[in-house]
């Protein structure tokens, strides 16, 4: 009887076959997650080894000299920050009010299905074609010529996508019942969506906005044609000037500058990487400094 | 003063606070209410019972209008509510939601403090003059909180949020916050289904206190419910209303069999 009792909670054969298993999937996810961050870490560790030698604040804050050979970033540096500020200023505010009109306003019906449908394939146009898109539209059409302007509208276009989903997800994931307790209380849509729904939605866009951030400071076929230049020793002015571009300027210096020292592009590329860093944890800094207001 | 408001002063106050003619209502095809004819008697408190399905929500629904965001409702009829016929061309949605509160199923406080969680309906229509409470913010989170019963409890934490609370506290809160725009009906869709006995008991005790001031609709599944916390009660059954009387009457001697067989448990 005692004996009896004792096997019946001692493990079977089966129960071991299960752990067995188990223990095999575990280390299975496990093995590709750490092949998720090797690329992320082994970019990172070479560019610091092989760039971090040149960083300096001369690096940071002259200009390229002798075809850019020596000398420094910083047109380039300030050129990426202007398009990257510039992009901002005119896609986030359009992507989240067509975010919030999609999301709050329209109606299931076959006129917002087909306006998903466009910003789902906006989303997959590749970066060449939109920047002849650009080259054709703001370049010549509109006549704003290559110039900050006309880049940043082109990467505003292309990454408008980005803004719109996240925007409409985050917009999505407030709960339905805070808002039929606005509506019951005689509150029109408006005041749902600035008092109850925007609060609680705005780290999610904020993360919309971040990943944009990192994709325009990036992108460099978009701005070749439309307003960044190999060289220029002026910094812009205002956004119809022509300006450089870290990430052209990378691209330049990597392949068509003859006898240019090795760590020079992994430097450059280094910078740009710690501005974009800079950038998304400034983001991340502010959302969670809402987050704990809570109320704007 | 307007002739329209001239008028409505002569006229005296109807008994009726809801007083509902040949109300049809359709989702898309399916018809979900059949010619309800339901007057609702003023400051009492009328209970609505019977099976899933049978139109008891979806007739609570209208009565604020909720359901046509749905887009695919059709309505036939009128509802009047304290004598003007809510569905009228003219009649402004924002001032039927202020004149009938809702409470729903789940409690569903905004997740902001307790205090703006009050403040929130009179913030939206203090500012256009109309019956609202006249007194200071802090007046008006004290009384109202006083009158669901839940000052005693809440007065030193008003700046926490409202979803900290306990559920039964949530949805004496979402009482509270419709109290400040001074409503003429409450709506009560299940409001105690997810609180436990005691909750139930607390919320059923405040029915009581609001009774008079208000006039207060309730749905619920619980048939020992109805009989204790109402005075008339409603019974439908496929979207029809087949009894309509007083709260001891029905459950002592339902007047059709449908009523006495639901009440006795023998469907539902």
């Amino acid at each position: 009887m005692t004996t009896a009792n004792t096997a019946m909670f001692q493990a079977s054969r089966l129960n071991q076959r299960n752990e067995k298993v188990q223990v095999l999937y575990r280390i299975l996810f496990g093995i590709m997650t750490l092949m998720l961050i090797t690329p992320v870490l082994l970019i990172l560790g070479t560019l610091v080894v092989k760039g971090g030698g040149v960083i300096s604040w001369e690096f940071l804050f002259t200009p390229p000299t002798d075809g850019m050979r020596t000398g420094g970033v910083l047109p380039a540096l300030i050129g990426t920050i202007w398009l990257v500020m510039t992009a901002l200023l005119l896609s986030v505010p359009i992507g989240i009010f067509a975010a919030i009109y999609l999301s709050e306003y329209a109606g299931d019906n076959w006129f917002t299905r087909t306006i998903n449908l466009a910003i789902i394939n906006l989303a997959g146009v590749p970066s060449i074609v939109h920047a002849l898109f650009g080259l054709g539209a703001f370049v010549l059409f509109f006549g704003f010529g290559t110039s900050i302007l006309a880049a940043s509208l082109t990467l505003a276009v292309m990454t408008m996508p980005v803004v719109i989903v996240a925007t409409r997800e985050s917009l999505q994931a407030v709960p339905q019942a805070f808002r039929e307790a606005c509506w019951n209380m005689g509150a029109t849509r408006w005041q749902t969506i600035r008092r109850v729904v925007l609060p609680n939605s705005v780290t999610g866009i904020l993360t919309g906005v971040i990943l944009e951030v990192s994709r325009t400071a990036g992108e460099t076929a978009p701005i070749m044609f439309t307003g960044a230049v190999f060289f220029t020793p002026f910094l812009p002015q205002s956004v119809f000037d022509q300006t450089m571009a870290l990430s052209l300027h990378l691209f330049v210096a990597a392949t068509q500058v003859p006898g240019i020292a090795e760590d020079v592009p992994y430097g450059i590329a280094l910078v740009l990487i710690g501005l974009v860093l800079t950038m998304n944890s400034a983001s991340i800094a502010f959302r969670m400094w809402l987050r704990g207001k809570k109320k704007w | 003063m307007t002739v329209a408001q001239a008028a409505a002063l002569l006229q005296p106050a109807p008994d009726y606070a809801i007083d509902t003619k040949k109300l049809n209502l359709w989702y898309g095809t399916f018809q979900a209410l059949y010619d309800v004819d339901l007057r609702i008697r003023q400051g009492m408190i009328t209970s609505m019972i019977g099976p899933s399905g049978c139109g008891k929500s979806t007739y609570l629904r209208s009565v604020n209008r909720i359901n046509e965001r749905l887009g695919y409702v059709r309505i036939e009829g009128r509802i009047d509510v304290m004598g003007q016929n809510i569905y009228d061309p003219g009649v402004e949605l924002i001032q039927v939601r202020k004149q009938v509160g809702m409470v729903f199923q789940r409690p569903n406080p905004l997740p902001i403090s307790i205090r703006d969680n009050i403040l929130f309906s009179h913030r939206l229509h203090a500012k256009g003059g109309g019956d609202v409470h006249p007194g200071t913010p802090d007046e008006i989170v004290e009384e109202s909180l006083r009158t669901v019963l839940l000052w005693d409890k809440v007065k030193d934490r008003l700046k926490r949020k409202a979803t900290e609370l306990s559920l039964e506290e949530q949805q004496k809160l979402c009482i509270a916050r419709l109290l400040p725009v001074k409503p003429k009906v409450l709506l009560m869709d299940e409001p105690c289904s997810a609180l436990d006995p005691k909750g139930t008991e607390a919320v059923e005790e405040l029915l009581w206190e609001l009774r008079g001031q208000y006039t207060i609709l309730i749905v619920t599944h619980n048939m020992a419910q109805a009989r204790r916390a109402s005075e008339e009660c409603v019974f439908m059954l496929m979207g029809k209303v087949v009894e309509h009387a007083l709260t001891a009457e029905m459950f002592v001697t339902p007047i059709h069999r449908e009523t006495a067989d639901y009440i006795e448990g023998r469907y539902g």
